[in-house]
Order: structure tokens, then sequence, then C-alpha cells
């Protein structure tokens, strides 16, 4: 096991090097000058030369890859062309609102999706199950943001449940979480479904396992044999699909921070792009790559920890 | 004397028999699959004939309006018919869900061969790359590219080619790897057959028919981002009817007249539908293995 963490911990601090020196260079791959094309019809002489300083871009590719990534390391994405900000403090701001949409969202998925899934595979086949098919592939395939568009309509302009548009304050829980619930709902549908497939797939193979009939020859009843004994296995594929689930949630909050006019990393990422903000979208893009290896480092070990196969298989 | 000769059996008809379509179509999923994109076809092939007006065409006087006899489905901002534009925009979205796809099958082939072929240390170089590209939500990593190369039509295309192109370099990989094991591999070799002859006319061929299966489920999700893109105003640019340019512009009066929103969602929805059960039935009857390769 020790040799495996540390095999996958230097993988994961690897690709993070990669995605740095990836972002650094990406600046390169426009045709034509990168700071014309980063400050559009905003360039003047002044300013050109001003970013050109701040980006490194004077520098040779070498060395601005390896100032990029070195003042990476140390916490400093540079500054926002428009207001002169620090990067960090933008991000600072953003994060916590979008961990806190994805985190909800992934939350909503585990607490619908599994259920789901369980009910269709107890009943293989029959109504229930088709219906559960159905709707998991109608809710997989309906991007993010038209279920925003629907509830937003359905029920913040038709019934006025909940707030359209803002984010609200941490320090007002309640109206936080009335301005969150839309838009994690409209984040979330496309998981549960996902969820409620995967947990189906794997719970169908656990039920003919021998130790569930076992169970039910000892005249266990089917609620216990299938939450206490079948689930337990039957969700281990899950967990190892939590990591990538909360990275692909953290990309799908842009199109929802939009809809809502919610203050988060893909709300700022967008923005950035409309006014060219390269600093910003950069150093945005890496905070949510970044989680997103961590993300999945942690469902990763998480996996290897809670399936005792994958532990016996390595020590022997 | 005569012998009767008993009439030959009926050959039998099993479940998997007939051809590809009409056992697709015999799965109620897929028949929706082949009814949703025939139906777009038909809309790609014939929108001039089939669209009731311009889809630039402005009627200022009539704008915002709800569904009604002379405007099926509405109208938008500008007085323009929802439909007609509805109907035109499925060129648009297979102007880039189709490129974009196939150069991402290109690009993803090219560099599974390379993994999977070569092994060792390219194979690795390889493996770290790809993970490094999907250590970016999709999303993400077309709006990254987008920032630097600009919104337009052709860009968005690029830019999905390059997200999804890991995903196929995966897949390609491990066929490869499969492939690669077999005798008359080995018994070309032997023979003195050169790595491109083997690729080209060995390996390419067996592993061409599952990557294509992929091509069709990925299609939706290549149609779903270009629609969200340009619904951000960072993909297809006005006035071009690109659904989720219609979808931008119905936004932005969701309050007064929801209808552009109401009917580009269920046009959006009811397509990516159609596309998957597409997909998943031909994939049902092609090559079960890979249920879940693209996901």
């Amino acid at each position: 096991m020790l040799q495996y963490l540390i095999k996958r911990i230097g993988m994961a601090f690897l690709v993070a090097v990669l995605l740095m020196v990836f972002l650094a260079l990406l600046v390169h791959a426009v045709p034509g000058d990168p700071v014309n094309a980063i400050l559009g019809q905003r360039s003047t002489p002044e300013l050109v030369r001003t970013v050109r300083e701040q980006m490194g871009l004077d520098k040779t590719v070498p060395a601005q890859v390896a100032q990029f990534v070195g003042h990476a390391f140390q916490g400093d994405l540079g500054h926002d062309f428009v207001s002169n900000l620090p990067v960090t403090n933008l991000i600072r701001n953003a994060l916590p609102h979008t961990i806190a949409l994805a985190v909800s969202s992934l939350a909503l998925a585990i607490l619908f999706g599994i259920p789901l899934g369980v009910l269709a595979a107890t009943r293989p086949n029959g109504i229930l199950d088709r219906l559960t098919g159905v709707v998991s592939i109608s809710l997989i395939t309906t991007p993010s943001y038209i279920a925003g568009l629907y509830l937003l309509l359905l029920f913040s302009l038709t019934v006025e449940l909940f707030p359209a548009v803002g984010t609200g304050s941490f320090s007002h829980p309640i109206g936080y979480l009335q301005h969150l619930v839309l838009p994690a709902v409209a984040l979330a549908l496309g998981w549960i479904g996902y969820f409620a497939r995967l947990v189906r797939t794997s719970m169908l193979e656990i039920l003919n396992a021998n130790y569930i009939r076992t169970a039910y020859a000892y005249g266990l009843r089917e609620s216990v044999i299938v939450y206490r004994h079948a689930l337990k296995n039957a969700i281990i594929p899950t967990v190892a699909v939590l990591g990538v689930g909360l990275g692909e949630l953290m990309g799908g909050a842009v199109f929802v921070e939009v809809i809502f006019s919610r203050v988060g990393l893909g709300s700022l990422i967008v923005e950035s792009i409309e006014t060219r903000n390269y600093p910003v979208v950069q150093g945005c893009v890496l905070t949510v790559a970044l989680l997103f290896v961590l993300a999945n480092l942690l469902a990763d070990l998480s996996y290897r920890f809670l399936d005792p196969r994958i532990r016996v298989e390595e020590s022997t | 004397m005569t012998v009767s000769v008993p009439p030959l059996p009926r050959r039998a008809r099993l479940p998997g028999r007939g051809s590809l379509p009409v056992r697709v179509a015999r799965n109620p999923a897929g028949l929706f699959g082949i009814f949703v994109v025939t139906g777009l076809l038909v809309l790609v092939a014939f929108a001039p004939q089939i669209a009731p007006y311009d889809p630039a065409h402005q009627d200022i006087v009539n704008r915002l309006q709800g569904p009604s006899a002379n405007h099926l489905l509405g109208t938008d901002q500008l007085g323009r018919d929802l439909l007609s534009r509805l109907i035109f925009g499925v060129r648009i979205e297979l102007q880039v869900a189709v490129p974009a796809t196939l150069g991402a099958l290109a690009l993803g082939l090219l560099l599974g061969l390379a993994a999977g072929y070569l092994g060792g240390r390219a194979d690795n170089a390889l493996i770290v790359v790809m993970d490094a590209i999907q250590a970016f939500p999709a999303v993400i990593l077309a709006l990254t590219i987008l920032a630097l190369l600009g919104p337009s039509l052709r860009n968005v295309a690029i830019v999905l080619a390059v997200a999804f192109a890991p995903a196929y370099a995966r897949v390609a990989r491990a066929l490869v790897l499969a492939v690669k094991q077999n005798p008359y591999i080995e018994a070309e070799r032997s023979l003195g057959a050169s790595s491109p002859r083997i690729v080209l006319a060995h390996i390419v061929p067996n592993i061409l028919p599952p990557l294509l299966t992929l091509v069709a489920m990925n299609l939706p999700s290549a149609i779903g981002a270009e629609a969200g893109l340009s619904f951000l105003g960072l993909g297809v640019q006005p006035p071009t009817p690109s659904w989720g340019v219609i979808l931008a512009d119905g936004f932005e009066h969701v309050r007064d007249a929801p209808w552009a929103v109401i009917w580009t969602g269920l046009t959006l929805m009811a397509t990516t539908l159609g596309f998957t059960f597409l997909g998943e039935a031909l994939r049902d009857q092609l090559d079960p293995r890979l249920a879940g390769a693209l996901h």
C-alpha cells in the first residue's frame, strides 16, 4: 500500500507540474503575437509592454515556463489586468462558493442516485427498472444549462419559490441555502442518473453472489440483505468515480453560475474570457484542474482502502 | 416410385438476425434514436424547403410572440421565426459536432496507435500527457483554449476535438494492445512486414469499427458542448442560428417570452437523447464490451 501511495502521489505531482507547463505554453499556441491576441482592441504600446513584462513574455520560452511554475508553487498566479489585484485574491473570494455548489450537487447525486439504482436492481427488468432506466438516461443526456434554465423558469419565475439570481452570504445560512437549491439541483440531475446506472449494474452483479443467496437462505429480511450486505460492496465502484464527479461538477458549474448569476470560479472564468484577462483565466483553470487531480487522488486512495480485495492482491 | 422429399426447414429466425438497422430498430430506444437522427438528417438536407421563413428574416412588429398559426413556435427579440431558426440550427450543430468528433477520433487514434503499438517509454509518456489533459474538465479545457483562439464556429470544432481526443486515445490504445497479441500479427511480423503495413493493414481495420460506435455515442456530447459554449457567448457568434445562440437570445428575454428557451431546450434534449439511444443500440449490436468506455 505504501509503495502504491508513493507512486500515486508522485504521479499526481507530475500531472500537476505538466498542467502548469501546459498553461504556461498555451499562450504561445495563439497565431501571431500573444499579447495582441490577449489585449485585442485595447492594445496600446504601453499596455503591450506592461503585459509582456507581467507575463514574462519578454523572456525565453523555457524561462517563462520556469517562472510560471515557480511562482505558481509559491501561490503567485500573477495580477488581474483590469483591477491589478492578485489573481489569488479573486480566486479566494470565488472558490468557496464553487466548492459549496459542487459538493452539495455531489451530495444530492449520492442521496438520490444510489437509492434509485438500488430500486432498479432489486426488480430487474420490471416496470420500475425500465422506468428508472429511461429517467436515468434522460437525466444523463440533459445538459446542466438546460436543466438550470428550466428550473429557473419553473421555480423562480413561475412559482417564485427560490431566488432567481445571486449567491447570498455565508453569514446568512438560510438565505445562502435558498440561493443554492436550484443551481445545485440543476448540476446534480445528470449525476443522479449516472450514479443510478452505476449502482444498478454493480448491485445486479452482487445480488447474484453466493453470500447473498446464503443470506436469503438464512431468512434475513430483504432490506437488511440489500442495504447492509449488498450495497456495502456495490457502492465501491461509485466511490471510484466520485473524484471525477467532483471535478466535472466544478467544470459544469460554469453554466449554472452564469444562469443564476452566482459568484464562483466558473463565472469568473467566463467574465475573464470576455475581457481577455488571461492571467485570471490561467489562475482559475489551474485551480480547477489541481482540485480535479486532488479529488481523483483521494477517490483512488479511498477506493483502494475500501476494497479489501485490492489490498490482499497487493500484499500477495 | 416416387420419393416424397420433406420440405426444407425454414431458416430459423434467431433474435440477433437481420440487417443492422433492423436489429437496432427492434429495440424501442434504438427505434427512437433512428427516428430522431433520420429526422435531423432530413432537416439538414431540406431545411430551406421545410422551414416556413428565412431564419434571418426580421419582423420587429411581431417580436417576442408566443406560438401562433403564423409562427408555430413563436418569434425571438427581432421577430425572427423560432421554428425556422431551430431547423436551420441543425446544420450548424452538425457542422461543429461532426468535424469535432471525427477530429477527436483521428487525433485519439493516432495517439492510441503510437502508445499501444510502440509501448515502453512512448506509452508511459503519452499516458502521463493524456492524464494531464484529462485533468481539465472538458468544459474548462475548451474555455481555456477558446480564451486564446477567440470564439468562432471553426475554433469550437477544434477545441472540442482536442478536449475529446484523450478518451478516444485511451480506448484506441486498449484495443491496439488486445489486437497486437493475435498470432496473425506475429505471423505478419515474422514474414517481414513493416510496422506501418501491420498498423495500417491489420490493426486499424480491426479497431476502427468499435471506435466508430464511440463516435455515434460522442456526438450528443459534442452537440451539447457546442450549444453550451455558444450559450456563454464563446462559441458560434450571432446572428448564426446555432441552438446555443438561440438559447442565449431567449435567456435575455426569459421573463417576458420564455418560448425560445423552452423549445430550444426540448430540441436539444430530444437530439442528445436520440443520438445516445442510437449509439447505445449500435454498441449493443456491434460491441457490447465498449459499454461505458467514454463515461
